[in-house]
């Protein structure tokens, strides 16, 4: 026994792994396939990042300047496809690879081929979306939400949009059910499920939340391909169909989808949170039940995208409600936060600082949430840029914000080197106060009556568009610091020395020295071990 | 252990400047001359009362949620910014690491959210009721929503209009048109033809469409209701007798490159004025109809 656990340790650190493209091209390992997810999706948020860059030029003043109005459509289209489906949902597929085998004392994924081929689909499905952009027609133009009849009506690029969407489909559900077979399998003797950490829980049941919406998002898109191209009449009203159907099933996919974006944000920020508070997560299990409900509320809450189709007075009523309850348990998760940092000893690095931004500009998107869940006033705020203003406030500052205070929490374990400290809190200023200065104006504009998705604006809105417009641009230039911070850290970073980067950091992965070898947790973690990082 | 030197000081300084910004921009000085509609762009930050019921109704329903937000915010930033404040470890603050759970003070705020949620939905759900309720109109128009216009009917009357980006904004709105907008006359929410309305009087409308989903929304009314191919949906209004004027707005759903140059604009006139108009104009279709069947 002895003998064996010791050629395990030799084999550790040996990392013996395969060289050149093989070692990506074939990767089995989920340090790699997390680090080439986490990559990626880099990629992907510059891209879509350059898109909301010309939206925001083409609206810093009124009159049209630089895209005609065709093209315009298609870059908010492409904005939105590509930052959810191509930035935010591989960041956090991504970091689960890297941190869920590694916080339950998992030797890898329990399904290393899978999640070969989880990423891999996802290069193709984006070159395929993002090659649209030449085909006759130019590219997607009618929304991420890809609303028929006007997405019926795209050239070239409708096919191309629907298996893009297919293939982006098969990846998510193949790296959850990877997921979700990893934590059921294969955590270490003595880590149950309530002693997970969070963002271990938050990843489960997000997984379950992939599996059971992507196939509605893949039926609801071959429904329209097939209209388009075989004569059925799914939504098509001439021929007896429906186009408010395609929003009823979008939305029964697209409601879920929004905490599949932020429940593992919800993760990060329960580990963050308590880590540069040295104090264990207040009411761990409160936050676990909580995530639940609001996974099972998700389900019930759909058609509060669509209050203006004309709803029956019963059903706007009930969503209504349902939209509202959804308060109570993200209330309760704040509150947790909040009672994680009172009477603790706070010290504000990157991460602290980036999850305390989440904690502060989230909560003001949930308030712009509640106000959008009472019927009346969403009359006038739907469709406007009130609404533009709420999504980003959970999205970038939620979901964006809790990515990168994830990787500035957990990249001096991935690569055994501390990062520049000083720049990466300029990142985080930048940030923080450009959000504010690009989306919080635009809150000012949806009320004052600009609706979204236009091109060119009457000249009232001009002077919170170009606020907005200043704020994107110092926003967007300030991302670039990220990547830098990173390759800077990669390259020439201070060695971290033994294996907490952080003095309050608890948790398997900080039992792992620095760098977490290319093979970890070959032989399970300790009772000990596992206790010291379960403490609340 | 790495330790933050910069930490939150850079916070101190931009927070500092973002107030300055935001006296600025509440200044005197920003709100120069409300007929120069170049100016006054900074003071609209809230949403329109309106001139119907049903927008005063849901006027006061948004701002009950805001100032809830607001109170809510205030108590819960407060805690947060006590804590970021007096807590620090650079302060010497030690960790009290025995407060991870506390049933009591968990039932509490579960328990007053719902409260709180309960007092909102009350008033919202009444609003909602008053505005479904689209019985009992004195005037019919059917609205029918095209790319890139709006077709509108009196039901009964014989009169109808289409209703189209009026010819300077479209001019002004090219790409490179070299036009400035500021010199167009309500930029984009011009028509060729308004709607023309009756004040005091309630005026359903059944909502449709013939290629794709628009949405029809005049903010000072209030309502916004898509307009969907084979579907007829029904609103109304009611414009104070009080208040004739123009009242504008714009489509609202995503509908192609013509999005944005669907505007609405409403006519609101006395009663007596409305019914000399429709007379006018049926006689000018008549006359029209006449033409063509005799050419």
């Amino acid at each position: 026994m002895a003998e064996t656990t010791h050629a395990h340790a030799e084999h550790d650190d040996h990392d013996h792994k395969p060289h050149g493209w093989r070692r990506w091209v074939f990767a089995t390992n989920h340090k790699d396939i997390g680090t080439m997810y986490l990559v990626f999706s880099c990629i992907m948020f510059f891209t879509g990042g350059l898109f909301a860059m010309t939206i925001r030029a083409e609206l810093f003043k009124p009159g049209l300047q630089i895209v005609d109005a065709g093209v315009f459509n298609s870059l908010t289209t492409m904005h939105g496809l590509v930052m959810i489906f191509g930035a935010i949902m591989p960041a956090w597929v991504g970091l689960a690879n890297w941190m869920i085998p590694i916080q339950i004392g998992a030797p890898d994924m329990a399904l290393p081929r899978l999640n070969n081929l989880s990423f891999w689909i996802l290069p193709f499905a984006f070159v395929l979306l993002l090659s649209s952009w030449l085909v006759p027609g130019s590219a997607p133009a009618g929304g991420w939400t890809m609303y028929p009849p006007l997405t019926l009506q795209l050239g070239a690029s409708f096919p191309m949009l629907i298996f893009a969407i297919h293939m982006m489909g098969i990846s998510s559900i193949l790296g959850a059910i990877n997921v979700v077979v990893t934590i059921m399998n294969l955590r270490a003797p003595g880590m149950t499920l309530m002693r997970m950490p969070l963002f271990v829980w938050t990843w489960l049941i997000t997984a379950f939340l992939l599996i059971a919406v992507m196939p509605v998002l893949a039926g609801a898109v071959t429904m329209m391909l097939t209209d388009h191209f075989f004569g059925t009449s799914f939504f098509n009203a001439a021929g007896g169909g429906d186009p408010v159907m395609f929003q009823h099933i979008f939305w029964f996919f697209g409601h879920p989808e929004v905490y599949i974006m932020i429940l593992p944000g919800f993760g990060v920020i329960s580990e963050i949170i308590p880590a540069f508070s040295r104090k264990p997560l207040f009411g761990y299990e409160a936050m676990v039940y909580a995530t639940a409900s609001i996974a099972f509320l998700s389900f019930i809450v759909w058609a509060h995208h669509m209050f203006t189709v004309g709803l029956p007075l019963s059903a706007l009523l009930f969503f209504m409600f349902a939209t509202m309850l959804i308060a109570v348990p993200t209330g309760v998760k704040v509150f947790n936060w909040t009672a994680t940092m009172w009477r603790g000893s706070l010290s504000f690095e990157p991460p602290m600082l980036f999850s305390l931004a989440f904690l502060f500009l989230f909560t003001i998107g949930g308030f712009s949430g509640l106000m959008l869940a009472l019927v009346p006033a969403d009359f006038q705020y739907q469709d406007t840029y009130f609404v533009v203003a709420h999504f980003h406030y959970v999205l970038v500052s939620g979901s964006a914000f809790a990515i990168m205070a994830a990787v500035y929490y957990w990249l001096p374990k991935w690569v055994g080197r501390m990062y520049d400290m000083r720049l990466a809190t300029w990142h985080f200023w930048l940030s923080a106060i450009f959000f504010n200065v690009l989306f919080f104006p635009q809150h000012f504009l949806g009320l004052a009556g600009m609706p979204r998705r236009i091109p060119d604006y009457a000249v009232q809105f001009a002077d919170w568009n170009m606020v907005s417009s200043i704020g994107g641009f110092v926003f967007g230039l300030s991302q670039l610091l990220f990547p830098y911070i990173i390759w800077k850290c990669v390259r020439s970073g201070k060695r971290v020395e033994g294996t907490r980067a952080w003095e309050g950091a608890r948790g398997l992965e900080w039992e792992l020295p620095s760098p977490a070898p290319y093979h970890s947790w070959t032989t399970p973690p300790t009772e000990a071990m596992i206790a010291r990082g379960a403490e609340h | 252990m790495y330790r933050a030197r910069l930490g939150i000081r850079p916070g101190i300084w931009l927070g500092i400047a973002a107030l300055l910004a935001a006296a600025w921009t509440a200044s005197p000085a920003m709100a120069l001359d409300a007929d120069n509609p170049g100016s006054s762009g900074w003071r609209l930050l809230n949403l329109p009362v309106g001139v119907t019921s049903i927008s005063r109704d849901v006027y006061r329903i948004h701002m009950i949620g805001l100032w809830v937000c607001v109170a809510i915010g205030i108590l819960v930033f407060g805690v947060m910014i006590w804590s970021i404040v007096f807590h620090r470890q650079s302060s010497g603050a030690v960790a009290d690491v025995t407060l991870v759970h506390n049933t009591k003070v968990e039932i509490i705020w579960t328990t007053i959210p719902v409260l709180i949620l309960i007092g909102m939905a009350i008033p919202a759900a009444h609003g909602l009721v008053l505005i479904s309720d689209d019985s009992h109109s004195q005037l019919d128009i059917k609205v029918t929503g095209f790319q890139w216009g709006w077709h509108y009917e009196y039901v009964g009357t014989g009169v109808s209009l289409v209703s189209k980006l009026d010819a300077k904004s479209m001019a002004a709105s090219e790409l490179d048109s070299g036009i400035s907008p500021y010199s167009v006359p309500h930029y984009l929410r011009n028509v060729d033809h308004p709607l023309v309305v009756p004040v005091g009087t309630k005026i359903r409308l059944l909502i449709g469409a013939v290629d794709v989903i628009h949405s029809w929304w005049v903010p000072d009314f209030g309502i916004k209701k898509d307009a969907i191919p084979g579907y007829i949906n029904q609103s109304w209004f009611e414009v104070d007798a009080d208040k004739p004027g123009v009242y504008r707005g714009q489509c609202a759903e995503l509908c192609g490159r013509g999005h944005g140059y669907m505007p609405i604009v409403v006519d609101a006139v006395s009663k007596a004025d409305f019914q000399a108009w429709l007379k006018r104009e049926a006689a000018a279709e008549k006359a029209a109809t006449a033409r063509a069947s005799s050419s």
